[in-house]
């Protein structure tokens, strides 16, 4: 079942064209990887999926509910912001720059959303925040602050934090581009573990390797279009296109 | 003057201490959250609003607040007299108590309060525009409301970020309340003119300075602490 589609979505900034008529769709339990260089609109699209950006034109659907349909005169209508709001909580996101709130110690940084966003009781959404703590191996730092850890435990707070909220997909914008190579495995690690577990994701991602590994399908993107989708076999093997072959020689 | 002298202007002046603090005190109760709602209303998206909101802000900080206690406390009783105001507003106008102590203390606040409001505001503005906007988005993607955003992510870490400036402001304050001389709210620079006056002395003055040394070294000191409290974070 198609849990994320998108359809030729367009987004402008000014004369700006950053996306131009992007499709594609995600099924329940897909890992996809969306690589490209940068300036390509992966970020973009995240960001517009995500309700961060509002979109040009095009037409996105979450899980049955669509959340912008193209408006005859042109533009897009959007849903309304009940529909918006139901649609936000299924989606997680994860930043390249962290975003944990600095104030909170971590365990609060999980427990924030789930108390005040979904009503939870306070033990029942700390009981959660362990668990997944526990399992992004930090429960020791529960009571730590976010200048405390480092970048790769900083980034696995912010996972526990997007999953504390159960979403059906979680969306990854560079989840390593701010780290080490040592720490980037840890996170890699995480995202492999996810994806085991049959979290559906959509990985921003430069770690051609991983997302070899890891994606079920790969998206290639350039100058705002889909240059090339599909398996990494395919992606990765001979028989990509002239361009995929020429961006991959790189890495 | 003999030290029992010296003695009696310390008493004077610590009876008026009151009267200093309360001018303090009450500016900082109203013009911290007015300064508040001045910075939000300057970074409201319907331009008409965030301009005259700057305009409010140039014309209390490029003008001084000493002309600004004479004119919150003469523009009454001037505008009273004069003629061809609307009826309502005349007898407004006409309705207000302007004897005695009250209304003095009440011209001297709004003056204090508007002025300070307008330097709190360019603070806290500052204070919000340095938070990074990953923070509004973190909280976005988290299906937080903007009121749950702003009370919950922003406003707590713009206190810390406007401590140190705003410990500035609020120093300034507690010597500016000096200026309410200047329509003879009785406060502790009034009462050492008097002093000085009556005993053809400095001394009461030295005296009055001791004592807004002594209340700013408390208010740096007070700063400190806070600014340490709130370092559990970075």
């Amino acid at each position: 079942m198609a849990m994320l589609e998108v359809r030729h979505l367009r987004k402008n900034f000014g004369s700006l064209e950053v996306l131009k008529d992007i499709s594609f769709s995600v099924d329940t339990g897909d890992v996809v990887a969306i690589i490209g260089p940068s300036g390509s609109g992966k970020s973009t699209l995240l960001r517009c999926i995500n309700q961060l950006e509002k979109a040009t034109d095009g037409e996105i659907c979450v899980c049955g509910n669509e959340m912008l349909v193209p408006h005859p005169k042109g533009g897009v209508t959007y849903a309304d912001a009940k529909t918006l709001r139901a649609i936000r909580l299924r989606i997680g996101l994860v930043f390249q720059n962290f975003n944990l709130f600095p104030h909170f110690t971590v365990l609060r940084n999980i427990t924030e959303a789930p108390i005040h966003v979904l009503k939870q009781p306070r033990a029942e959404a700390e009981k959660t925040a362990m668990a997944l703590l526990e399992k992004m191996g930090l429960a020791a730092k529960a009571n730590a602050y976010p200048c405390e850890l480092s970048g790769g435990q900083q980034q696995r707070v912010s996972i526990a934090r997007a999953m504390a909220l159960h979403p059906d997909v979680l969306f990854f914008d560079e989840p390593t581009s701010a780290l080490d190579p040592e720490l980037t495995g840890e996170i890699l690690k995480v995202i492999k573990e996810l994806a085991a577990d049959g979290m559906t994701m959509v990985i921003v991602t430069h770690e051609m390797a991983f997302a070899r590994d890891v994606a079920d399908r790969v998206i290639f993107m350039e100058h705002g279009v889909i240059v090339e989708q599909g398996e990494p076999e395919v992606l990765f093997g001979e028989n990509a296109s002239e361009r995929t072959k020429q961006f991959l020689q790189r890495y | 003057m003999s030290a029992s002298e010296i003695w009696g202007v310390v008493r004077i002046l610590f009876n008026y201490l009151g009267a200093t603090l309360k001018l303090f005190g009450f500016t900082l109760l109203y013009s911290i959250p007015l300064g508040m709602i001045v910075a939000l209303l300057k970074k409201c998206r319907f331009k008409p609003i965030s301009w005259l909101t700057s305009f409010y802000i140039l014309v209390m900080r490029g003008t001084p607040l000493m002309l600004q206690i004479i004119v919150a406390y003469f523009a009454i009783p001037m505008l009273r007299r004069a003629e061809g105001l609307p009826a309502f507003l005349s007898n407004f106008l006409n309705s207000m108590n302007i004897q005695g102590d009250q209304f003095l203390f009440n011209a001297v606040l709004f003056a204090f309060v508007f002025n300070y409001a307008a330097y709190f505001a360019e603070i806290f503005r500052g204070g919000m525009e340095s938070i990074p906007q990953g923070q509004y988005e973190a909280a976005a993607a988290l299906s937080m409301t903007k009121t749950q955003t702003f009370f919950r992510i922003i406003l707590p870490q713009v206190i810390k970020r406007v401590v140190p400036a705003s410990a500035n402001e609020v120093i300034t304050l507690v010597k500016d309340t000096s200026l309410a001389n200047v329509v003879a709210y009785g406060e502790i620079t009034l009462k050492a003119k008097e002093q000085m006056q009556n005993y053809s002395s400095l001394v009461p003055l030295f005296i009055a300075g001791i004592f807004y040394f002594v209340l700013a070294t408390i208010l740096t000191l007070l700063s400190s602490f806070i600014e340490k409290k709130l370092n559990y974070y970075k």
